[in-house]
């Protein structure tokens, strides 16, 4: 039991280490990573600007802005990873190692979570500076928390993705591909999501980002009054979805490797 | 026979966008992506504005939104072309022993997001008319001045376009990043969404030194009869057209000559077929 647990445990560790080793040995790639949400981000701020939008909303934009690292993080690092795996012929190595698929998930993850945490954080301090963002020193603490939370429902739900891609191939690319903007809009990565009709931004709730982001933008920015729901009750949710993302996630990972297993597909490549 | 490359590449291109999955599907997967993006735009100006869509302002960033799709898509697509075939499948090297000329090839291989941002950009102008107070009617637009900007635009995306995938020929992995960070530094620096004249005075003057300043301004001068900003309004038409073809051949064949300059040095460094994989 104890062998097995830390075979596991390094499992996770070996896993998490090629991403962080690989989060700054490509150093155009972290520029890029940092400047590419930044871009989007100038551009959103100068039309908030032109518009004559209350100030926090530049911090609104910059949040969302760097949040867009983890969502990508997720939808191509997680989700669709096996996917990638399987192009290079690396699944069949994870799947006769004698681990948890969840601990290479796991792994995949805080590696992950890492890896975004450079590229999120670079965008904020440059955007801060740059745009002149303020915040409430007095929330950044619970923002903390709700934030850590986040990731947590978010990469759980990574690992939900990742068992359902595992069966796919170019589709895996196109769907990672279809989620990136229209989650940016149901998500209010550029917005506060309240704007969106209730029922809409309720169902967006699916996406741990979405509360996360709106209870963040409540307790860090002065002046937000704008929030979805209570911040306290959308932390609550967001732990009920981590909990419920998880277990969900060991199932599905089960079911569609036998699925993929007896229809041959888990060693098909560029179909 | 170039030609024939090109209606060749073209197919392949269209093949490999769409025959993933059945052609409803396709479509809607194609509609999706963009309209979302419009509606980003129009949910932040809703915020502000109290739900107020009759302004200018906000016909010239939807306008303008809606055609900078081409940039980014056949950037995007002729650039990851390289990748793609490289890495994934494996095939670029047979490229160079088949087409004819390999700027066809990849200029072929874009035609097929030419046509699916095309759909969309028409979906796009068409809901933004149909429930947003777009001021778009079909009988006041200016077809002829549209045509022509239009083609000198996609020329100049296709430059563009050349200049990514040169880049591509001699990196490793980066194929997404790249193309999507550039098309982003336009969208910021073109008046894509706000008047050229909200950017800091610095940056200025490298807006109104890229082709797509001007692609979209005359784009909204064919379709709504004016165009969204003031620093440009003393530029007539006929200089917008002028300007556009100048700096759209300009950029081609600066393109052209930087992917052979490109081309030797993967040649010189055994880079056209390998594989670094993600």
């Amino acid at each position: 039991m104890l062998e097995e647990l830390e075979r596991n445990l390094r499992a996770v560790r070996a896993r998490a280490y090629v991403r962080v080793v690989g989060t700054f040995r490509e150093l155009s790639w972290v520029a890029f990573e940092i400047a590419m949400p930044l871009l989007s981000v100038g551009a959103y701020v100068f039309l908030y600007r032109a518009l004559g939008a209350p100030e926090r909303y530049i911090g609104y934009v910059l949040l969302g802005g760097a949040m867009t690292a983890y969502w990508l993080n997720v939808l191509w690092s997680m989700a669709s990873q096996f996917y990638w795996e399987k192009q290079s012929g690396q699944l069949e190595i994870f799947f006769i190692t004698p681990v948890s698929r969840m601990s290479i998930l796991a792994g995949m993850a805080a590696g992950g979570m890492f890896m975004s945490t450079a590229r999120a954080l670079g965008t904020l301090v440059l955007g801060s500076w740059l745009f002149g963002v303020q915040y409430r020193m007095e929330g950044i603490w619970a923002g903390l928390g709700i934030f850590l939370l986040t990731l947590a429902a978010l990469y759980g739900l990574g690992m939900v993705g990742a068992s359902l891609f595992m069966m796919y191939g170019r589709e895996a690319w196109h769907t990672a591909n279809l989620l990136q903007e229209p989650i940016y809009l149901l998500s209010g990565f550029y917005f506060p999501v309240r704007a969106l009709p209730r029922w809409l931004a309720a169902a967006a709730g699916i996406i741990p980002i979405t509360l996360g982001l709106d209870a963040i933008r409540q307790v860090v920015f002065p002046g937000a009054v704008d929030g979805l729901l209570d911040p306290g009750l959308e932390a609550a949710l967001l732990a009920v979805s981590c909990a419920a993302y998880f277990v969900l996630a060991h199932a599905a990972l089960r079911k569609l490797e036998d699925l993929a297993k007896r229809e041959g597909r888990l060693t098909l490549r560029w179909q | 026979m170039r030609l024939r490359a090109f209606r060749l590449a073209a197919w392949l291109g269209w093949q490999m966008e769409s025959n993933w999955t059945d052609p409803w599907l396709f479509a809607v997967y194609s509609i999706i992506k963009p309209v979302s993006s419009a509606l980003i735009l129009v949910v932040m100006y809703y915020v502000v504005t109290g739900g107020q869509t009759q302004g200018d302002l906000f016909a010239g960033l939807y306008v303008g939104n809606a055609f900078f799709m081409y940039v980014g898509q056949l950037m995007f697509g002729m650039s990851w072309v390289v990748m793609e075939d490289r890495e994934f499948f494996r095939t670029f090297k047979y490229m160079y022993l088949a087409a004819p000329s390999i700027y066809w090839y990849l200029t072929g291989r874009a035609v097929a997001k030419f046509l699916v941002t095309s759909l969309a950009v028409a979906v796009v102008l068409g809901f933004g008319t149909a429930f947003l107070d777009l001021p778009l009617a079909l009988g006041a637009v200016r077809w002829g001045y549209l045509a022509a900007v239009l083609a000198l635009g996609i020329l100049a995306c296709v430059a563009f376009g050349l200049l990514m995938a040169g880049i591509m020929v001699i990196s490793a992995r980066h194929g997404q990043g790249y193309a999507e960070s550039f098309a982003g530094v336009l969208y910021l620096l073109c008046g894509v969404v706000f008047p050229l004249d909200v950017l800091p005075a610095p940056l200025q003057p490298v807006g109104r030194a890229i082709p797509f300043t001007y692609w979209i301004e005359g784009v909204r001068r064919a379709l709504m009869g004016r165009g969204m900003s003031p620093s440009l309004a003393g530029v007539d038409d006929g200089a917008i057209l002028a300007i556009l073809l100048l700096s759209s051949l300009a950029t081609l064949a600066v393109a052209v000559l930087f992917y052979a300059w490109m081309e030797r040095i993967a040649r010189d460094r055994g880079l056209i077929d390998q594989v670094t994989e993600h």
